[in-house]
This record gives C-alpha cells, structure tokens and sequence, in this order.
C-alpha cells in the first residue's frame, strides 16, 4: 500500500503541474474543434438570423461534396504543397549540406537563410507581391531588360503566372526551416562513417546516397510531416499575395473556409468546410505515422 | 561545434559556391529590395525601377507614423504577443518540468496530443471562437487575442521547454537532493538557473509566432483600433493606387526587430526549433 | 556516522526489468564497502536505493537504525558523489561546497568557515571562485568530494568516481580516498565495474550479477575462495582459467576424505573430494598458478599463440593440443615465443572446483594431486 501511496503522490505532482496547461489547451483548441462540428451539423448563417440555427444533420457535407469551389480549392491546395514542398526539400537539402560544411562565411550563410524564415508571412508575400507588380516590379524590369520578356507583364491575372510568386515566397520563406530540420538531422550522423567509406574507397557520390540519405531519412520524413501539413493550411501566402485570384483560381481550402465563415458568415456551412479540413490534416498526420513509420521526438519514457 | 569538414562530401567546390552564392543572393535580395524602395519615391518607383536606389527620401517612414498611425498596430502587437508569450512561459515551464522530470502515466500520451495540438489547422477552430469570443464581448479586444494566440502558443512553448529540460542533466537536481534540498529547492536553485537560456529561447519562439500570426488577428478584430502589425500591413490601402512605398517601409519596421533577434540569437533559435523534432 | 543495511530489496522497473533480487546487505559503520559486478549488474541503482534517488519495490533499507525506506534522499542524510561529479555549472567552487550547508539554513559564517577548511584540505583554496567548466578533470573530482565531505553526512555513497579520470590520476585519487577513509572513518559504500579498483579500495566486496548478490567478503577471501563461478572469474586479472570436465570418485585411493580424478580433454589430475562430488564440473585455475616451460616429459603440452611482455611478468596464451585454451602468467626471464610448445603444469594449491550446472563453489577446496 505504501508504495501505492508514494507513486501516487508523484502522478499527482505531475498532473497537476501539467493540468494548467493541458486545460487552457483543452479549453481554447480542444472544446473549439468540438464546437465547429456541432456547427457543421446546423444550419446557421449569421447574415440571416431570422432563420434560427436548424439542425440539418449532414447536409452542409453533402454541399460540400457536390461543391466544385471546394474541390477546385482541394485541388490548389494539394497542388500548391506538392509543389512547394518538392523545391523546398531539394533546396533545403542542398542548404543543409552547405552549411554542415565548413567555409569561410558560414555563420553569414546560416543567420542569413534564417531571417526569411522568422519575418511575418504577410510580410513576406507582400515583398513578392511587390517584385511581381506589374507597374514597377523589378521582376518584369530585370526580365525585359534580359530580354525575356517583351514587355512589362501582369503576373495576377493569369491562373498559370499568378502560382509562380506564390510558389517562389512560399520557398524563399519555408526553405530555411526545412534546411534547418536537416542540418539537425545530418549532425546526428557520426563524422567516422563518412572517414571509414573514405579509407573503404568510397566516392563523394556514393557516400550520398548510400549513408547521408538513408540515415537523413527519419529527419526528412518529420521535415515532411511538418510541411505537408503547414503546407494544406496556407492562408496568409495567398490571402495576401492573389487573394485566391485571378478569380477563385488560386484560392486554397483554407481561404476559401475563411470567405464562407467571416465574408459570407455561413456559420454552419463554413464549419462543415473546418471540419473536413481537420479531417484531412489528421487523415495525413496518421497517414505518415502509421504508413510511413514517422518517429517524431519526444516518446522516450 | 564541429570542427573538421566532411570528408568526401567535396563534389564540385566550384559548382557548390556559386549555388550558394544564387541561393544568398535569391534569399537576400527582397530584403534589400524593399529597403531600397521604401526610400524612393513612388513616381520615380513607377517610372522606372531601378536596382540601384538614385536619390532617397524618408516621406514614406515620415507618412507611416503620421499620417497612418504604424505606432498603434505595433503597440496592439507588442501587448498581444508580450502577453501571450509571459503567460504561456510561466504555465508551460511547470508542464516542461513534469513532462520532463516527473515519472507518471499517461506522459506519452500527453507528449502525443501536445505535439498533434501544433499540427492543428487554425482554420478549423475559427468559427467557434468567433462565436465564442462574441458571445463573451471580446472580439476586437486584446484578450480576445491573446486568448486564441495559446491554441498554437501554448503547444509550442510546453513542447520547446520539454526538449530543453530534458538536455539539462538529471543528476544536478538529484545531487542537490543528496544535499538535502526539496524538490522545490531543487528546481528554483538549480534546475530553473540553469533553465534560463532555453526559456529565452523558447519566449522569443513563442514571441515571433505570435507576431507573425495572421489569421485570428484578421478575424477577431473589427478595425485599426486592435489590429496587430501583419493585419495592419496587409490592409494597407491608398486613395487611388497601392502605397507600395509606405507598405513597404512598414514592412521594414516589422521585420527589423524580428531579423535583429533572429541575428543575435541564431544559434539558440535553431537548437530550440529543432531540439525535439529530430531524433538521431 | 552509521551503518546502511539493505534487507530484503527487490527493484523492479516498470517495464519489468529486475535490478535487485531479495537483496541483503549491510556497510557496517566505518566501513568501505565495495559494489561490483559487470554493466547492467545493477550495482549503481542499489547505491541510488540507498540515496533515496529510487523507491525499492519491497524490502527495507536502513541507516543506522532508522528505518529510511521512505524518506528522500533530503531526508537521509548522506553524500554522494557522482561518476560526472553533478557540480552545479552556474555556481562557483565555494558555492558548490556550500550548497548542502546552506540548504540546512547554516550561518554564512559558519558555511565559510567549514567551506574554508575543506577546501585548505583538499588544495582547493585557489580555485574557490571559479566555475566548474573552468577545472580540470581532477580539480572537479575533488569538488566532488569536498561537497560531500563539508555536510559530515552519516556516510558516502561513490558511483564509480574515478571512472572520467585518466590512468595515473585515477591511481593517485584512489590512494587519496583509501586516505581519506582511514581519516573520517566514515561508512562508505563505493560502486565500481572495476576489480581491481574493488580489491585495492574495499574493507568488504559485493559481487553483483543481474541484481543478485553472488557473494559478499573481503578481498582476500574473494579471491581465494570465490563463492561460484562467475565471482572467480570476475575478480583477478588476468581472469580465472575454466577448464570443462568430469569428476569421478577413485575407488581405492583411500585419505582424509576420498579422492577424486578430474578428467578434462587435455587436463587429468587428482583432487581431494567427498562423496558427493560428480558429474560435470569446471576446473578454476588463475593464470599466476599455471607453470609454463620448455620441458617436462611428461606433462600436457600447448602451443603458445600469444605472449604479452608486461615487464614484471609475461602474459602466455596456450593452447592445448585438445583444444582448450590457458592463460598463464610467466617470470619475465623465461624464453618464450608465439609457436614454441611448452608443457603445462597446474600448481596443485590454486585449483577450484565448481558445479559444472550452477557454477557453485565445491567445497571443501580440493588440492590437486599431481599425477
């Protein structure tokens, strides 16, 4: 009984620690997340309050699913990550490497490479927005007087050319962190390896491939669990650079959410939109965990 | 702190400088691109844009603080961001110290659902917490900020500080017990002294995510009375045309206190970012 | 200062991993008493059971004759060292040593006073201002041991101390702490994988194996008369030759109490035995009661394969032409090369005979007669 007691004490001393923290989580985020499903079962549209907050079960899902806005912003949404997420992971991985060197200015080249990274994201896709103007942007001047283009041209108003500045501040601002997961990833890697490939014969190339990758391999499947996920909730990037436009051609889940709840205070319909966007989140969370056998930090004990 | 280069990893010095030198110039030049214009004006701006800056001028900074009130944002910014990142510090560095040092069941899983919790789309929880915060009179308030800033801030911090905690040697704390201190002496004489740089750290994680947000800010204010720094800068609007040179210049006056914390704490920053999210 | 006495102790870890087994022993008051064993032994989680670092599962443990099992270890009144010294990196040397004394709510004066003449004692009185990332190895280890000795705690508990020092400094600072414990006379319990370490520093030894104690004795008595066979060849180096074979009674050869033929594949010898000596056994020879030479007609011979010049001796790897393999310890003026064969002689006054099933000692102690 005694020791019953004792290690008693020490799981209370723990939660308790741990309650306050855990609660003001559970209240702001957990609570929430259950709310917006109880919206997404109403129907409850704030611009008409005469209509009252019905319950319609599952209707604003089958909206949902016969609503091509949403599957068009799905479609963005997936694109824009992909495609990011492959340049970020190539460049951050070349960046890794660079800075896992030792070179005269390396110090610069790190600090440097972070500086995109912490600076708002709003502020980041207003600099793009400004380089990708189409009076005044120094893209058009620099590519007119390389003799690329013709003439000045407006980049927004092109489904095609509006995705190149959202893609390029998107890996200008997220490149950094990637490179950062994998310098932390490569510098668990013990340097004698690398020495006994070299007494071994082994090439530059080869050591690449066959120790630098596969043992980078758990840190880039974080890097990519981290991203993909940040990556299907972009807002800030598009709401500030397209605007979702030309149109709603750009327009992510995320925005589109946004318009239905705070433009069109479609209450009800809008947390249906939440809802799936968490579902799909989770669904992919799971997906790497399970399916890809992530090991993310932290699980010791 | 390593101090030989990899052997073997040589491939094409030549090849590998200039790509460094591209990627540098790639991540520096917006920088120095905006600081360039907001010095010009905007007619000589639209006319012909220049990469080197011809004559500057300090209108558009002048015109940020005068004609459109730049201080109040900053100020909403700093009490929103101070204020979440204290608050989130003091609660979280007790949850980092039980997650970290107190055996007891069911940690793993509280570590699980912290870590899922930062995965968290924001968009997901909008809408009840603006129901709720209106329900509670506290949207456009700064409370009806700092409030939804703990759904990612609180996470963050009791996640970082966890790391952290766990890098400080156990036997420090279990000497000071062999001398005779309580568990509570042990912490504040010991533990917590030595705590201090990783919860710097960790406070100016939690402050620069807090700064940067966007989209509670967006929602859950109504107009420039409570908006935060990115709200304000992104809704900037002029009489007739985009005000590039005062966005700009407010863009500047954003990122500069960010870019100078970022530059002195560098290589904390980067221990605390990824302390914890990559395992060997 | 008081004794500690463990009675009873089991230790299991929550996933089931058992570092103590219905574990009894005592440091009687005064004395220095070793614990070794291999790694995962669980020599270093009895020290931390009886600094109250970790709860036991069941049993008791006591010092003096207060029952402590549950209180922590603020409460016990003990010192530690540890094996990475534990010094608290953000305070100076002085406040390191002061730490204990003014957890206890002591007077600055006092706390000075005592600090003061600790450090005049251990040569420390230089470095009182300075941080312990600015020591030495050596300079740290010796912090280590004055924040211990400043509380005049009940006793010390050592966890392997000397294991981040280099070869001469871990010679000198063994000698200082066999010093240190004649002049404290404090009860000192000392964990270390090393045996040699166990058998220069310990009054008594504690063999540990898995959480289990295999014996507990002084150095003499472990060496001469290991309890089983892992406790033979863990202490003395170079380590207990095992040679496998059978013992069989001899009819006939009558004596004291019977004798007995050890057949090994290569070794036959006589060996005093009584009746219940049979079976499968192992025959425990130390290498230093091994005798290697060039002739001998009629003794077994060995290829030497390896030999070692350690200068005040030679260590000699033979190996039977059965297969079995001895080490021997030779006088350094013997001519001895890889590749000669030489002839084996076991001197009859090191054999030890254990069980060839469970390893135990069997008793009495047979001397071997030469045949």
């Amino acid at each position: 009984m005694r020791k019953v007691s004792r290690l008693g004490h020490e799981a209370r001393l723990g939660w308790s620690l741990v309650a306050p923290a855990l609660s003001v989580i559970a209240l702001i985020a957990i609570f929430p997340l259950g709310w917006t499903f109880w919206e997404s079962l109403h129907l409850h549209e704030l611009r008409m309050p005469w209509l009252g907050k019905p319950f319609v079960g599952l209707a604003n899902y089958i909206e949902i699913a016969k609503d091509p806005r949403f599957w068009a912003a799905l479609g963005h949404t997936a694109f824009f990550t992909v495609v990011s997420i492959s340049l970020e992971l190539m460049i951050g991985l070349f960046l890794a490497l660079a800075m896992n060197r030792v070179f005269r200015g390396r110090g610069f080249v790190r600090a440097a490479v972070l500086v995109p990274w912490a600076i708002p994201t709003v502020v980041a896709a207003l600099l793009w927005r400004f380089i990708f103007e189409s009076q005044g942007g120094i893209a058009n001047a620099l590519l007119v007087k390389a003799g690329f283009l013709q003439e000045p041209m407006v980049w927004f108003i092109q489904t095609s050319t509006a995705w190149v500045p959202v893609i390029l501040a998107d890996v200008w601002k997220t490149t950094p962190f990637v490179a950062l997961l994998l310098l932390a990833g490569l510098q668990n890697i013990d340097l004698t390896l690398y020495e006994a490939a070299a007494v071994d014969g082994a090439n530059a190339w080869w050591q690449l491939r066959h120790i630098t990758l596969p043992l980078l391999k758990p840190a880039i499947l974080v890097t990519l669990i981290f991203r993909t996920l940040d990556g299907f909730r972009v807002f800030d990037l598009i709401y500030v650079l397209t605007g979702g436009g030309p149109g709603t051609s750009t327009e992510p889940v995320a925005l589109y959410t946004f318009n239905a709840l705070l433009q069109n205070l479609r209450f009800g319909y809008g947390s249906a939109l939440s809802v799936v966007i968490f579902a799909i989140t989770f669904g992919l969370a799971l997906f790497y965990v399970r399916g890809l056998g992530v090991r993310l930090g932290g699980d010791e004990s | 702190m390593r101090s030989a280069s990899r052997p073997g990893v040589q491939w094409g010095n030549w090849a590998f400088g200039a790509a460094l030198v591209l990627l540098m110039v790639f991540t520096l030049f917006p920088f120095y691109w905006a600081f360039v214009a907001s010095l010009t004006s905007d007619a000589a701006l639209f006319r012909d844009p220049s990469l080197w800056p011809q004559h500057l001028i300090f209108d558009h900074y002048r015109a940020l603080f005068t004609e459109r009130d730049f201080i109040t944002p900053i100020r909403n910014s700093l009490i929103v961001a101070g204020t979440t990142t204290i608050f989130c510090l003091i609660v979280g560095t007790l949850a980092a110290y039980a997650l970290a040092r107190i055996e007891f069941r069911g940690k793993a899983a509280i570590m699980g659902f912290i870590l899922a919790v930062t995965m968290f789309p924001q968009i997901s929880i909008v809408s009840p917490l603006y129901l709720l915060l209106r329900s509670l009179h506290l949207i456009d308030t700064y409370p009806g900020l700092i409030m939804p800033y703990m759904t990612f801030a609180m996470p963050l911090t009791v996640w970082v500080l966890t790391g952290s905690i766990r890098q400080i040697p156990k036997d420090l704390e279990e000497a000071a017990h062999v001398d005779g201190a309580t568990r509570i002496q042990s912490f504040t004489r010991i533990l917590l002294p030595l705590a201090v740089p990783s919860l710097a750290t960790t406070g100016i994680l939690t402050f620069i995510y807090c700064w940067n947000e966007f989209l509670f800010a967006l929602s859950f204010t109504l107009g420039p009375e409570r908006q935060t720094v990115p709200v304000a800068i992104a809704l900037f609007r002029g009489q007739y045309q985009v005000p590039w040179g005062e966005i700009l210049a407010a863009a500047v006056v954003a990122t500069a206190p960010v870019a100078a914390m970022v530059l002195v704490f560098q290589r904390r920053i980067v221990q605390g970012l990824t302390a914890g999210a990559v395992k060997g | 200062m008081a004794r500690i006495a463990l009675e009873h102790v089991d230790k299991i870890y929550p996933n089931g991993y058992v570092a103590a087994r219905d574990l009894s022993l005592e440091a009687s008051d005064g004395e220095l008493l070793v614990l070794v064993g291999p790694s995962g032994s669980g020599k270093s989680t009895v020290l931390r059971l009886m600094a109250g670092l970790e709860r036991v599962s069941d049993g008791v443990i006591r010092i003096g004759e207060r029952d402590v099992t549950d209180l922590p270890p603020q409460q016990r009144d003990i010192a530690m060292v540890f094996q990475n010294y534990a010094l608290y990196p953000h305070m100076t040397v002085r406040d390191n040593l002061g730490f204990g004394l003014s957890i206890r709510k002591q007077a600055p004066a006092v706390i000075a006073e005592r600090v003061n003449a600790i450090a005049a004692s251990l040569g420390l009185e230089a470095l009182l201002d300075r941080k312990p990332a600015q020591l030495s190895g050596g300079q740290r280890q010796r912090v280590a041991l004055g924040r211990a000795i400043v509380r005049e705690p009940l006793a010390f508990l050592f966890d392997e101390p000397l294991s981040n020092l280099d070869a001469q400094l871990r010679v000198e600072t063994r000698v200082e702490l066999a010093r240190l414990h004649r002049k404290l006379g404090a009860t000192m319990v000392y964990v270390t994988h090393d045996q040699s370490e166990a058998l220069t520093l310990g009054d008594r030894i504690a063999v540990l194996k898995e959480g289990i104690l295999q014996q507990i004795a002084t150095p003499m008595e472990l060496y001469n008369h290991p309890a089983n066979k892992f406790v033979a060849g863990f202490i003395g180096s170079p380590a207990m030759n095992f040679i496998e074979g059978v013992i069989q009674r001899t009819e006939g050869a009558a004596g004291r109490m019977g004798m007995c033929t050890f057949k090994g594949i290569d070794l036959t010898l006589d060996v005093p035995c009584d009746g219940e000596s049979h079976g499968r056994v192992f025959l425990g020879v130390r290498p230093q009661h091994i005798e290697v030479s060039g002739d001998g007609e009629n003794r077994p011979k060995g290829e030497v394969g390896v030999v070692e010049p350690m200068g005040n001796e030679q260590i000699v790897y033979v190996t039977l032409s059965g297969g079995d393999r001895l080490v021997a310890v030779a006088p350094p003026q013997e001519m001895i090369r890889p590749g000669d064969i030489v002839s084996i002689r076991v001197r009859p006054e090191g054999v030890h005979i254990f069980d060839g099933e469970t390893g135990s000692r069997i008793e009495p102690s047979p001397y071997a007669i030469e045949r």
